[in-house]
């Protein structure tokens, strides 16, 4: 028994220094983010460099929201990231609902559009996309932004997969008490569904919040970018000034680090939703 | 007439549906279907012009585009296996131990994830940094000689690679563990009983029974990876000698910097090729004997 429990001492400790080697690789850098943006910009160009900060200060901080848009493409980050969790919440909430519960012709037919565009690569779209919102004239507005986001096909899935498992009766139920078919859906199933909506609205929320290659494309003037192309604009005007760069990387991570700690449950439970990076 | 009273008669359905259906049209379906179309066009600035196959053509005897098409299957070649095997190896590790052990090493994996792919390459130019950089101040420290790891043409693919690997699995850490835990944990007992060592549980047992799993990551990974693009934009520019361009990066500047849109719809509309072909290989592959 103790040769058993001995075995079982060594096996795990191996598994330990495995998982802990594999875990700092992945969270050094986030810690250099970190450590880099609190030093004053001299020390950061320390030999050798310091691995704890003896005097963390916030002026790269200071410096950055000093900075001309910064504020500016917080805002639009935020006014997009927002608008598109909460149309896309409603729109594919009540698609979802079609397709789950209601009987109509073409349904089944939609379902399946639905799921094969899930795997059509976004970059297939892309060119093409940006010619339809040209021609909208949404190039470089909030609409342009929003809309193309907003028209994604997996959040119908999503929400489909979820509604397909409520009882019908309560949808019988809500009509024999004389609900019209929009409060079912308002006051009954979407209350119902709110597992379902968490999550959609927490990873579309990361997911637009993080996304660059199309409000890059979509964009124009400074004015208009959003705090992802930000950063990579104040890299490219000033290359040189390493504790800056890091103090943005750290100002833009912060909003979607606190998502996630305050929605870890819903990160860690293992839903299939969003991209694999 | 049957039909029309048939619609009128679900017309909630529709109601419920054609919101989002609508904005699905115009920004998604219509934009698939006019890809294909759009590039048979000599499509710029000046003009739109109906040239059949010339952009595919052109493509295929462009050396740029075979060195971007090379450079994003070595990417995704390297990235894929090592990210998936990573992943792989986390789940099964973690999976003895108590909840919050599990719970700490998914949070760290998994933070990396919530992270845009620009900050990460932010972080990994400065931690690449020839002079001043993290990890030329770990290989002085090892005694070995600093090296120009995004300058150099031999190391920069792989730089990126590794990046990629070492940031990366932290959802499909979380997609195994949550598929591994719905496995019956008898099965592993009985192994374990007649005797089967680790590897034997792992092959015979844990990887079969994952299957379904660890195809969605791999068919979803390959297409992920395959478009790379935040990090060479952000990193490399491609560069040096293009030696980092991937195809996304050149459908970029293909379409938005020379505004030349029928040559880079033609582009990607062969790496929209190549990936239902590399999908249908990978279901072919894995998908026999698959149980769902």
């Amino acid at each position: 028994m103790t040769k058993m429990n001995r075995a079982k001492l060594v096996k795990n400790t191996i598994s330990l220094i495995i998982l802990l080697v594999l875990g700092l690789m992945a969270f050094i850098p986030l810690y250099w983010m970190v450590v880099t943006a609190l030093k004053p910009p001299t020390l950061v160009l320390k030999f050798p460099p310091e691995i704890f900060p003896k005097n963390p200060t916030l002026m790269n901080f200071r410096q950055l929201l000093q900075r001309p848009y910064v504020l500016r493409w917080t805002f639009n980050s935020a006014v997009v990231a927002g608008s598109v969790t909460a149309v896309r919440i409603i729109l594919c909430a009540m698609a979802g609902y079609a397709i789950a519960k209601k009987r109509f012709p073409g349904a089944r037919l939609f379902f399946w559009i639905y799921i094969a565009s899930m795997m059509i690569p976004n970059q297939v779209t892309l060119i093409p996309l940006y010619i339809i919102v040209s021609n909208l004239r949404m190039i470089n507005t909030y609409w342009g932004l929003i809309l193309p986001s907003v028209a994604a096909p997996f959040g119908v899935f999503l929400m489909r997969q979820f509604m397909v498992t409520l009882p019908d009766e309560i949808i019988e139920a809500a009509r024999i008490d004389g609900a019209s078919e929009f409060q079912t859906f308002w006051k009954i199933i979407f209350p119902i569904s709110k597992p379902a909506i968490a999550v959609l609205g927490i990873f579309t929320f990361v997911n637009e919040w993080n996304d660059f290659l199309w409000p890059l494309i979509v964009t124009n003037t400074t004015a208009m970018k959003t705090l992802q192309a930000g950063l990579v604009m104040i890299r490219e005007e000033i290359p040189m000034e390493y504790a800056l760069h890091m103090a943005s990387a750290t100002y833009a991570a912060i909003p979607m680090l606190i998502v996630f700690f305050a929605f870890q449950r819903y990160f860690l439970q293992g839903i299939t939703v969003g991209a694999i990076k | 007439m049957n039909l029309l009273r048939k619609i009128y008669k679900a017309r909630y359905g529709y109601f419920f549906l054609l919101p989002h259906f609508i904005l699905f049209l115009i920004f998604f379906l219509i934009p698939v279907g006019s890809g294909v179309y759009l590039s048979l066009f000599d499509y710029n600035v000046f003009s739109k012009t109906f040239i059949g196959l010339e952009n595919y053509k052109e493509i295929f005897n462009d050396w740029l585009f075979k060195k971007a098409l090379v450079n994003t299957f070595i990417y995704t070649f390297g990235v894929v296996p090592l990210w998936l095997g990573k992943a792989l190896l986390v789940t099964v590790l973690i999976y003895p131990f108590r909840k919050p052990i599990k719970t700490f090493f998914k949070t760290i994996f998994y933070l990396p994830h919530v992270t845009s792919s620009v900050i990460i390459s932010l972080i990994w130019l400065w931690i690449f940094n020839p002079n001043f950089g993290l990890l030329n101040y770990f290989m002085k420290l090892m005694g070995l000689n600093p090296v120009i790891w995004l300058g150099n043409k031999l190391t920069a693919m792989p730089s990126l690679i590794a990046m990629q690997v070492i940031m990366g699995g932290g959802s499909t850490i979380v997609l195994l563990s949550a598929a591994m835990a719905s496995i019956p944990e008898y099965y592993f007992e009985a192994a374990k009983i007649e005797g089967a060592n680790s590897w034997k549980i792992f092959s015979k047992i844990t990887v079969p029974l994952l299957k379904p799993t660890i195809l969605y990551a791999l068919v979803m990974g390959t297409i992920a990876n395959f478009q790379t693009f935040s990090n060479i934009y952000v990193m490399t520019q491609g560069g040096p000698e293009f030696s980092t361009i991937t195809v996304a990066y050149l459908v970029y500047t293909t379409a938005f910097r020379d505004y030349n849109l029928g040559l880079a719809s033609a582009m990607s509309m062969v790496m929209f090729v190549i990936l239902v072909g590399l999908g249908i290989v990978q279901f072919k592959w894995l998908g026999s004997n698959v149980q769902y």
